[in-house]
């Protein structure tokens, strides 16, 4: 597997299906754990850095612990194919953008995924299509477990797995679903899942995480207590608690918009697929502002001839790396190629797009 | 390309594009005012925030005086570069900053500062070992750094010798 049989297929979490896959995109659980005897990152010497880099390499595809996993040596990969991971969800934009030795390891269909040295030595999530928050913590929770017979992590009794930042430090586990809520914004009533997340004390943030924007309408919703609760607790009033009153909401808006606006979401949608179809240059942001609404009217039933997974498949495949990666292919340049200007890319997205939407 | 807040001078980090009648309008707008404008909240309380409260709270009760700064004997790291930087630099840290760091677990964890979920298997003597590790590891860099080359084979082979030794099974 290298990272360039990526570009062309989607990821398993993006298949449109699932509990709830009308709003909830993806399910994912992470860990956070630090090998035992060893400093937290900021305070390893490079030699140290190294040395937890190998181990863990070596530990971690030796161990098992998903189908078909594949290591990637972060800190020696190109920027393009840093942003390839990054757009996918595989790691961070601060781990692809990082300096220090650092890796990945993903499983074949790319549910299952470990960075290692990102601000802790281990980073590990689980990552399902729709809501299927309780199989991805037993599956993470089952990793852990395999993990831990081969490598000691840092513990204490009082405060559990320590972290380098005390905001993790306990169970170590963030739960996070990513949803889709146009009709919120349509509506104006955005604002109404946000005070409920902030009731919850949750953390609402945009499609890749910490200080991006909610492009596409799609908003990452987080646990932030990690300690002083039981993993299965968190999971459970993540579940029954807090996502169903936010899609609640959603579909409410969604009903709303058909019953007093139907033309008028007609009309957005079609003229969404237009554009889609016939842009001969397209920014990713407006890209991703229109895949949203053709998205609405594909779960509003107002559209039948796209499918769910292909839009969600584009959603992936317009973004910046993955058109230029795509390109380079294309042309048989394997290896990173120089930056492309923004009017290129534009253009080859937008093809991309006509292609794949029956256009012209 | 950082665009600034349309509200005042801060980068704007919340980007919305709305359509409105067909006409499309874009808000570019710096946390603070997204949340006045109660378009969002803040997406998490940064630590550096926590830290910041922290120290404010305290000032006055107890200062901290130069000639004794807060330091871990493990690893170096000092309370205020933990402030800075908002990352711990050893597990040992957790114990050596215990009294600044609890208040702050506690404001950032819902008033938790135990924890109650899972545990490793062999959570017994391993915090024990792992704490001498640490510890030994921590003289080995400084043998290392004043070229001491003996005493550094030496660490090196108690640092085996402790990774080595069975951790005996907790009491069930």
């Amino acid at each position: 597997m290298t990272l360039s049989d990526l570009t062309h297929r989607t990821s398993e979490w993006l298949r449109g299906v699932g509990p709830m896959h009308d709003v909830v995109i993806s399910s994912r659980v992470r860990l956070a754990r630090n090998l035992a005897g060893m400093p937290f990152l900021r305070k390893c010497t490079a030699q140290q850095q190294q040395e937890i880099a190998d181990r863990l390499r070596t530990e971690i595809l030796s161990a098992n612990l998903a189908e078909g996993v594949f290591h990637v040596d972060v800190a020696a990969a190109g920027p393009l194919d840093r942003a390839l991971l990054a757009e996918r969800h595989l790691i961070s934009r601060q781990h692809a953008d990082a300096k220090h030795p650092r890796g990945v390891a993903v499983s074949g269909d790319e549910t299952f995924a470990v960075m290692i040295n990102e601000e802790d030595h281990v980073r590990m999530q689980v990552l399902r299509s729709g809501m299927q928050m309780r199989d991805a913590f037993e599956q993470i929770n089952a990793v852990d477990d395999r993990l831990e017979e081969r490598v000691d992590f840092a513990y204490s009794n009082r405060y559990g797995y320590l972290t380098a930042c005390p905001t993790n430090v306990g169970t170590g586990l963030r739960v996070s679903v990513m949803l889709h809520l146009p009709a919120l914004r349509l509506t104006g009533e955005l604002d109404k899942a946000v005070h409920a997340a902030r009731d919850m004390r949750l953390a609402i943030r945009g499609l890749y995480g910490e200080g991006t924007d909610a492009s596409g309408d799609f908003f990452q919703i987080s646990n932030q207590i990690t300690l002083g609760r039981a993993e299965e607790d968190i999971v459970e009033e993540f579940l029954t608690q807090i996502v169903p009153e936010i899609l609640n909401y959603e579909r409410k808006a969604r009903e709303a918009l058909l019953k007093h606006n139907s033309v008028e979401i007609d009309d957005k949608v079609f003229r969404a697929l237009a554009l889609l179809r016939s842009a001969r240059r397209l920014a990713s942001d407006e890209m991703m502002a229109l895949l949203s609404l053709l998205r609405l009217g594909i779960n509003l039933q107002r559209i039948d001839e796209v499918d769910l997974k292909t839009v969600n498949e584009l959603f992936l495949i317009g973004q910046p790396a993955h058109v230029q990666k795509m390109h380079a292919l294309r042309r048989g340049l394997e290896g990173p190629t120089a930056a492309m200007p923004p009017e290129e890319r534009d253009e080859i997205r937008a093809e991309v797009l006509r292609q794949r939407l029956g256009g012209t | 390309m950082k665009k600034k807040c349309d509200k005042c001078d801060k980068p704007a980090t919340i980007h919305l594009t709305e359509i409105v009648n067909g006409q499309k309008m874009e808000k570019h707008l710096c946390e603070d005012c997204a949340e006045a404008e109660g378009i969002t909240i803040k997406a998490n309380i940064p630590i550096s925030q926590l830290l910041e409260d922290f120290v404010l709270q305290t000032v006055g009760e107890e200062e901290e005086t130069p000639s004794t700064p807060m330091t871990c004997e493990v690893c170096g790291m000092t309370f205020s570069e933990f402030r800075d930087k908002g990352q711990l630099g050893c597990p040992n840290d957790y114990e050596a900053f215990r009294e600044q760091l609890l208040p702050i677990l506690a404001r950032a964890q819902d008033g938790n500062t135990q924890h109650v979920g899972k545990a490793p298997r062999r959570a017994g003597t391993a915090q024990q070992k792992q704490m001498a590790i640490l510890r030994l590891r921590s003289q080995l860099k400084q043998a290392i750094t004043a070229e001491q080359y003996e005493r550094a084979a030496d660490l090196r082979d108690q640092i085996k010798q402790v990774e080595a030794a069975e951790p005996e099974r907790p009491a069930e």
